[in-house]
């Protein structure tokens, strides 16, 4: 162990490998927060060749990698689930190559999300998926949980946005996958595909190809309040029902709307409302009046109590920052936060609602709903005390609870989160064992010796068999320990 | 403000881990290091509270290297007081173990010998004039008893007449709309007496009369900022007394002003509170009554760099654009991130070069790429650093501050 860690300082100087135990603490967790657990080390390559040469070292000496980002994910995955060394990106934030007539960009992995907009945006283009971590968030990050955001609805998820990637797979070997003209482009596999969302279990991503979109012509923005969840979900579903396709859906639910109002993020959404609904429309600008047009009348017609439309782009920037700013917002309420993802159909989401209330009354939890309401995607909140391991078991059974709700509602246990450690347990509600077989005969092919990222997504063999009553999540807790 | 009784541990745990705050953060973006991000380093206090980390030394590099420009918490949704957290635990970290070494005296000296005493500061600055003029600032960097980058960023200190105390009464001119009292400051006075006067000059010809209280004391925020509290307590108390019977207080330096409106925080007395809540940054408060007297015109084009102290210690964005909008022929130029830190955090600069170098040269680029002629920022400190930053590249740009432009 000294000697690798050594090893890593003479290879990265002290600016750039962390192996003092105290400092190390600062990567026990994502925003995940109960899940800790420190890594061996930390080290910050600025190149592919400088992460071969530390993947090659680690793989020497057996020890397994964790690749991170930013670390803002909400399933552990930048947590190591076993002693291992996490490899940060923070310092490859290079943007390579912009081609504004073939529409990519060619990144390194650790430029944030909506840095590579703003290098683009005087071009008239941008990065599509837009995660509410946007500003603090790496492509990297992106790619591995196959993120999504508001506007995902209309123009799709990270691995829609990805065309080719360069990944240093466990052995330091380098890969490309997929190439600049598309992922289907060449007849080949679609490996990129494979590798977006793979959390980090695949390999660790050093160069990124995506595509870049031009803006519309023209945006719109509504907010509408509502009396009840019931109307602010079924003006969704009319909205869908009458043909349009907005670029985003997002409902906030009363609590959420007082948390955001009590925060730097205050947008001035009407606190009196059960649930206010944020409509983005874009496209050509006579299209976009009519829609316009059209969601207004639906609203009226499920009595919404004001309508709100931001005229310029300072508006419509502080309609989306109370949602932007949601997660965040709540975390005034306790000292942690976790923040479910799950996905229903959504013409179930108002029964669904209504279930995961009495859930959570039931567990005796604080808990609020954000979500996309476009694909039916749900972001339900607990506020909670992380010291208290009686209440911290509370909410991990609340939550196992939810998403066991959702699967029975005909969805999943994800719709943009991931897996990672957090949700392990929950996965044989959704897979067979065949299923997961399959998944890790995939993952073994990139990854034979369990290298990358180990003891995330998958959850290991034998343990699947039959869904787990009382989450495994929750016995540690409750053991005590870091919660390994 | 809130009362004194909340401690910082439970400050801590406002912190939900989210991250959001992470790209606010000059050092984590030139490091790259969580430990050196706010998340990070609320971490680092709130284990500090809980006995994880035993050793407070094993965590200090990463909080020394913190700029205390509170970009986080503009950043933050869920209402972490940082720069509350952060003093005071720089406060009781300086108490069970008073730092050595070279950056430790030389803040010591600075601080708490000169800063806080104005006599020995102008006494101090009249000795730095004397070799200005025979040239041992030059030498000093050149024997390498300065490192080389903090020879550049010693600014040429201005000769005596700019440094004349500005004590006493100044009649408005014109019809009177109001009187207020100016808070000169400590290194202001001695550095920077062309912008006090210029700052009287605006008050008075916009109808104001100004006074200038003798009683008055440093503001204390390099100590606050250093951990220091205790040592500034008293500096408050004295201009809680000189300041007593004036409605507004006004002053030019971000820094200074953020600090006395925190004197609430600081004492945890209602007169504090009262005292804080009279104060406003010249710009502010100009812009709150309205200019009457046309600024001289400056048909030149402009950036405007929001210190920190001022944009995230103050929420005051607004009105400095706002009145440099009104002078005749400037135009204003927009810069990328103009509320970043430009390194310069008090005396930041002095005990992390490296780093406050790196971080200057950043924003020094950033105002170059904007094509401005000359950059407004109100507060000193940051006047000096992007001024030596620009010089460090090649750049002629100006540095100024806003009330200069208002001079009529
Ligand atoms: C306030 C808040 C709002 C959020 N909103 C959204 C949202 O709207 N939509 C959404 O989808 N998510 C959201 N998230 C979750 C999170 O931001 C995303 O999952 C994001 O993509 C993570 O990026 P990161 O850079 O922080 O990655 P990290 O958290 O550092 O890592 C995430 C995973 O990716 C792996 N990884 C990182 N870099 C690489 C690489 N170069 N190669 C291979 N694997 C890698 C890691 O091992 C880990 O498993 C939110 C999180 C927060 C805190
Ligand atoms: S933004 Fe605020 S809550 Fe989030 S990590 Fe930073 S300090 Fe903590
Ligand atoms: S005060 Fe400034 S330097 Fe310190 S953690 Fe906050 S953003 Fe970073």
């Amino acid at each position: 162990m000294d000697a690798l860690r050594r090893q890593l300082l003479d290879l990265f100087g002290p600016h750039r490998a962390i192996v003092n135990e105290a400092a190390l603490l600062a990567y026990e967790c994502d925003g995940f927060t109960v899940h800790k657990a420190r890594p061996l080390a930390v080290v910050l390559p600025e190149s592919t060749a400088e992460v071969q040469r530390v993947v090659r070292l680690l793989r020497a000496h057996r020890v397994p990698f964790v690749p991170r980002g930013a670390g803002t994910c909400l399933s552990g995955g930048p947590t190591p689930a076993q002693p291992a060394v996490v490899i940060e990106t923070a310092r490859m934030k290079q943007i390579l190559r912009v081609s504004p007539e073939d529409l990519l960009a060619v990144v390194q992995p650790g430029v944030v999300n909506a840095d590579l907009t703003r290098a683009v945006q005087h071009l008239g283009l941008h990065y599509a998926p837009d995660p509410s971590s946007q500003t603090v968030c790496t492509i990297g990050g992106n790619l591995a949980e196959n993120s999504g955001g508001p506007h995902c609805f209309k123009y799709g998820m990270t691995t829609d946005h990805v065309l080719a990637a360069e990944v240093v797979l466990a052995d330091g070997e380098v890969a490309r996958l997929g190439s600049a003209l598309g992922p289907h482009a060449m007849g080949e596999l679609d490996l990129v595909g494979l590798f977006t969302g793979s959390e980090g279990t695949f390999g660790i991503a050093t160069e990124i190809t995506v595509r870049l979109s031009p803006d519309p012509e023209a945006v719109r923005t509504l907010l509408a309040a509502f009396a009840s969840m019931e109307a602010a979900c079924g003006a969704v579903s009319d909205i869908v029902a009458a043909g349009l396709v907005p670029a985003a859906l997002e409902i906030l639910d009363q609590a959420t709307i007082r948390a955001v109002e009590a925060s730097v993020y205050r947008a001035g959404y009407p606190q009196d409302a059960a649930a206010v609904l944020l409509v983005e429309l874009d496209g050509p600008a006579l299209a976009v009046d009519e829609d316009a047009q059209a969601v207004r009348a639906i609203c009226a017609r499920r009595a919404a109590l004001s309508t709100e439309e931001a005229a310029d782009p300072e508006n419509r920037k502080r309609l989306w920052k109370g949602r932007k700013g949601a997660f965040g917002a709540m975390g005034r309420l306790s000292t942690d936060l976790y923040v479910l993802d799950g996905v229903v159909p959504r013409t179930r989401l108002v029964e669904t609602l209504r279930a995961i209330t009495g859930i959570g009354a039931r567990h005796g939890v604080t808990l609020t709903n954000v979500f996309h309401a476009g694909d039916g995607n749900l972001h339900p909140n607990i506020a909670f005390d992380g010291r208290d391991p009686e209440q911290t078991a509370a909410v991990l059974a609340a939550g196992y609870e939810i998403l066991e709700l959702c699967v029975r509602m005909g969805g999943s246990i994800s719709g943009e989160h991931g897996i990672g450690s957090e949700k392990l347990d929950h996965v044989p509600l959704m897979f067979t064992p065949d299923d997961l077989e399959v998944m890790r005969r995939a993952r073994s092919a990139f990854d034979p010796e369990g290298l990358c990222n180990p003891g995330k997504v998958l959850p290991q063999r034998g343990s699947c068999a039959e869904p787990a009553r009382w989450p495994k999540m929750v016995e540690r807790v409750l053991g005590g320990g870091e919660g390994r | 403000m809130e009362p004194k009784e909340v401690s910082p541990y439970t400050r801590t745990l406002d912190c939900v881990h989210c991250g959001l705050c992470l790209q606010a953060c000059p050092t984590y973006n030139v490091l790259g290091l969580e430990t050196d991000s706010p998340r990070g380093r609320i971490y680092f206090m709130r284990m500090l509270a809980e006995g994880r980390i035993a050793d407070p030394e094993a965590v200090r590099p990463h909080l020394d290297r913190c700029l205390d420009c509170r970009a986080c918490e503009t950043a933050c949704p869920s209402g972490v007081r940082y720069g509350e957290i952060l003093e005071s635990v720089r406060s009781s970290m300086a108490r069970q173990r008073p730092p050595r070494g070279f950056a430790a005296w030389l803040r010591r000296t600075l601080l708490t010998r000169l800063v806080a005493h104005q006599g020995r500061l102008r006494f101090a600055f009249a000795l730095g004039r004397l070799a200005e003029v025979v040239g041992v600032r030059w030498l000093a960097g050149a024997a390498g008893i300065l490192p080389r980058h903090m020879a550049v960023l010693l600014p040429p200190i201005p000769p005596a007449r700019e440094r004349r105390p500005l004590h006493g009464t100044w009649p408005a001119r014109g019809r009177e709309r109001g009187r207020v009292a100016f808070f000169t400051g400590c290194v202001m006075e001695q550095m920077f007496g062309r912008i006090h006067r210029a700052t009287i000059e605006v008050l008075t010809a916009n109808g104001f009369t100004v006074d200038v209280p003798r009683a008055q004391a440093c503001c204390g925020a390099l100590l606050v900022h250093d951990g220091q509290a205790q040592e500034a307590e008293p500096l408050a108390r004295r201009n809680l007394a000189a300041f007593r019977d004036h409605a507004v207080v006004v002053n030019n330096s971000a820094g200074c002003g953020c600090a006395l409106k925190e004197y609430g925080h600081l004492l945890g007395s209602a007169e504090a509170r009262d005292f804080a809540a009279r104060c406003r940054d010249v710009s502010e408060f100009l812009h709150e009554q309205g200019l009457v007297a046309t600024p001289r015109p400056f048909p030149h084009k402009v950036a405007y760099d929001d210190p920190c102290h001022l944009c995230h210690g103050q929420g005051v964005r607004k009105p400095p654009r706002a009145l440099l909008g009104q002078v005749p022929g400037l135009t204003h130029v927009p810069h990328h991130d103009p509320e970043s830190c430009c390194g310069s955090a008090g005396i930041y600069n002095l005990v992390q070069p490296e780093l406050a170098w790196q971080i200057g040269t950043t924003k020094a680029k950033a105002l170059v790429a904007s094509g401005a002629e000359a950059v407004a920022t109100g507060n000193p400190g940051c006047m000096l650093q992007i001024r030596a930053h620009l010089r460090a590249l090649g750049s002629p740009m100006r540095v100024v501050h806003p009330v200069e432009l208002l001079v009529p």
